[in-house]
């Protein structure tokens, strides 16, 4: 029987599905007996999921273009 | 991040125009990958002054060493490796009184894990608008410490895998695993204060 320590150790594993059958059922058994883990688990995969949609930041047209301008003179020098 | 050996192939036709001086090619590098890198340069350096900088810099130093890219890794990896040099450079110049890097010893003790343990509501990112969400998740990643939030970015963000995180932000596996563990707990647990379904707490499960 697993501790609540040794679940959260092996979560990101878990959640990755990156875990073996062996200790995913192990894992599925602890979170089955445990309320507490089993919210852990399912709130820390919600994170997760909301991250996943985020957007990325919106960078200023100024920002690329300024950006771009600094590289066609570097390119312009070195050919 | 999985990518057909056919993006691959066309990236590295891409960078091979680039090094020759082609500068429509090197402004496709840049639209693929510039709002990464600055996302990623503002959570580390958390001042969008310095993550613009970062942002010319790592471009400015790539084209630079185009040579030096191998092609054995991606493109990203590779310039996600220079832009977090130039960001904890960053840092390290703001906080001259201490040094600041990835591979800072961290505290895995169980003092970060689970205080606060409460269901979710069904759809919680719904109770908030798009830009109040942003906002949510943005303050959320700047309150972790500096080590686990590029881990988290790159991984969670970004869907590198283990490895290529290892490799951009030069830490070995089991440390990138280690910190995005830390990672995903302290955000579940600083998110968890938004999204709990009301009225729940703990012990309502026991």
């Amino acid at each position: 029987m697993l501790t609540c320590k040794q679940f959260l150790e092996e979560l990101s594993d878990y959640l990755d599905e990156k875990t073996d059958p062996q200790l995913r059922q192990k894992l599925e058994q602890h979170i089955s007996d445990c309320p507490n883990c089993w919210v852990i688990c399912d709130t820390t995969k919600k994170t997760i999921q909301i991250y996943k949609g985020m957007d990325p930041v919106a960078i200023a047209p100024d920002i690329h273009d300024r950006l771009m301008a600094a590289l066609e003179q570097k390119m312009a020098r070195k050919t | 991040m999985s990518s057909s050996p056919i993006e691959i192939d066309e990236e590295a036709a891409i960078i091979a125009q680039a090094r020759l001086g082609n500068t429509g090619a090197f402004n496709e590098l840049l639209r693929r990958y510039e709002r990464k890198i600055f996302r990623l340069a503002l959570h580390i350096t958390q001042n969008r002054e310095d993550a613009e900088d970062v942002l010319q810099e790592a471009f400015l130093k790539a084209y630079e060493h185009l040579d030096q890219f191998q092609g054995q890794s991606k493109f990203y990896t590779w310039i996600v490796r220079i832009a977090v040099n130039q960001a904890l450079m960053k840092l390290r110049k703001r906080k001259a009184d201490r040094s600041v890097s990835l591979d800072e010893t961290i505290d895995t003790g169980e003092d970060n894990i689970a205080r606060e343990i409460a269901a979710w509501d069904e759809n919680p990112e719904q109770k908030y608008s798009r830009e109040e969400l942003q906002r949510i998740l943005t303050s959320a990643i700047d309150g972790l410490a500096p080590i686990y939030r590029a881990v988290f970015v790159l991984r969670d963000i970004d869907g590198l895998s283990t490895e290529e995180a290892a490799e951009a932000l030069d830490l070995s596996v089991p440390a990138v695993k280690s910190r995005l563990l830390r990672a995903r707990l302290q955000l579940r647990e600083k998110l968890t204060r938004f999204f709990k379904r009301k009225g729940d707490d703990a012990f309502a499960y026991m």
